[in-house]
């Protein structure tokens, strides 16, 4: 897709690179726009940076659960030493995912056609940035969970009330942050996986999607850190589906 | 225990006894909290790197049980083989990677790890602000969880970074030196 730019980019700065000495001098690039080259950082001679490596490379790698249990460990009780209130400490977890997440979303499916063109769409690869409410939350229910966790998520719901057709609901019954995390009793409404709840707004956020994600403990007999998580979209979503649906967008 | 049978049984282990999950939802949440750290302590990289360190000791406390139970090895005869039990065994099991061990002192205290490849850093660009490249390491948890871990199999060792891709260097090393084996401090049970 973004092949034939991506490599001139690489061939611009390596040569660049050759002419200059190598090691400790910034890198500066005269005119130049892509990120690499007008910023003044430092790339390494052998070129090991973001813009080089392939971004599907890490797709389907794996590392070991624990790892990141040890690191969201650390995260919460991080957070937890910080703020006063469950809540504060909610948003706190979900800020800093929300703007990782962001990046999630630009990684996760590959990268999108230009939003809403008119023109039709050009035959590609399969999965294109979602323009409707529901296939973006297919594509969190299913793929992304599956990428994340392993597994779909276990249910999607829309609103039933007539006054908040705006919400869903996504259903785990089993979130993998929590896994590792046992809440003090007298924090029991503290749900850690409002670090997931951020990861889903910022996806809704990266594909243009404006919406308020929450997690909320649902417990059940069999799973008790059954978690939903509430996705309200914004006024403007709503308007823009409304539309869409008109002009019979899928 | 050679170079190469260590690698083996880390190897072996991480086939056969490791959960797994998504790579890079551990690269990202990793991103998160050094982001978060560098905004709470509003750039102030020497306070981030020390936090982080923090972060890992309090990780490495409790990783060490869990590398024990699942590669089952026993004490090392010296620190040699301690280090190529941390780069094969321990790496591996947890980062799925096996950085190289070198650049040892001739009393054999000190040794560098270089690696090659690091999931932590994977999608990483320090921020361009003149200061980040040349004051954080962004992968600086690590020498807290080697420092913690160690210090609860009665090493006490100092480990800090030399280089780093990120920051425009051609390897990311660690040097890690013994500062002494803690004798007296053993538990009754432990023969």
């Amino acid at each position: 897709m973004a092949a034939p730019p991506r490599h001139s980019t690489m061939l611009s700065i390596s040569n660049a690179g050759t002419s200059q000495s190598t090691g400790t001098d910034r890198t500066q690039v005269p005119q130049s726009s892509s990120p690499a080259q007008t910023s003044g950082l430092r790339v390494p001679s052998n070129r090991k940076t973001i813009y080089d490596r392939h971004l599907n490379r890490s797709r389907n790698a794996e590392l070991s659960r624990a790892s990141f249990a040890y690191l969201f460990g650390e995260m919460v009780t991080y957070a937890q030493r910080r703020v006063t209130g469950i809540q504060d400490l909610e948003k706190r977890k979900d800020t800093p995912s929300a703007s990782v997440c962001s990046t999630y979303s630009s990684t996760a499916p590959p990268p999108p056609p230009p939003p809403l063109s008119p023109a039709p769409p050009p035959p590609r690869l399969p999965p294109n940035r979602p323009l409707r409410i529901l296939s973006l939350l297919h594509l969190i229910h299913g793929p992304l969970w599956r990428l994340l966790f392993q597994r779909a998520a276990d249910a999607l719901e829309h609103s039933v009330s007539a006054e908040t057709p705006n919400e869903y609901m996504i259903t785990d019954n089993d979130p993998l942050v929590n896994t590792y995390i046992s809440v003090p009793r007298e924090m029991s409404m503290l749900n850690c996986a409002a670090f997931v709840a951020g990861i889903i707004e910022g996806v809704c956020d990266g594909c243009g999607f404006e919406a308020k994600v929450s997690a909320h403990n649902q417990p059940t007999e069999m799973w008790p850190s059954r978690t939903v998580f509430l996705v309200r979209f914004g006024e403007s979503v709503m308007e823009r589906e409304k539309v869409l649906e008109r002009a019979g967008v899928k | 225990m050679s170079t190469q049978k260590a690698s083996r049984i880390g190897e072996e282990i991480w086939k056969t006894r490791i959960d797994k999950v998504n790579a890079e939802l551990v690269t990202l949440t990793y991103g998160t909290i050094v982001a978060q750290l560098c905004q709470d302590y509003d750039s102030n990289y020497q306070e981030v790197n020390k936090q982080l360190d923090k972060m890992g000791y309090n990780i490495g406390m409790r990783l060490i049980e869990d590398f024990l139970a699942k590669s089952g090895v026993g004490r090392c005869a010296n620190f040699r083989e301690t280090a190529d039990m941390i780069a094969k065994v321990g790496f591996k099991i947890f980062l799925n990677v096996a950085p190289t061990v070198t650049n040892w002192t001739s009393d054999n205290n000190q040794f560098s790890l270089i690696f090659d490849d690091n999931p932590l850093a994977d999608f990483v660009e320090l921020p361009d602000d003149g200061r980040a490249q040349d004051e954080l390491w962004f992968s600086n948890i690590l020498c807290g969880v080697l420092r913690g871990a160690l210090e609860m199999v009665q090493m006490q060792i100092e480990a800090h970074f030399v280089s780093d891709v990120l920051r425009g260097d051609d390897t990311t090393e660690m040097r890690v030196s013994l500062v002494r084996y803690i004798e007296d401090e053993m538990p009754p049970e432990d023969d």
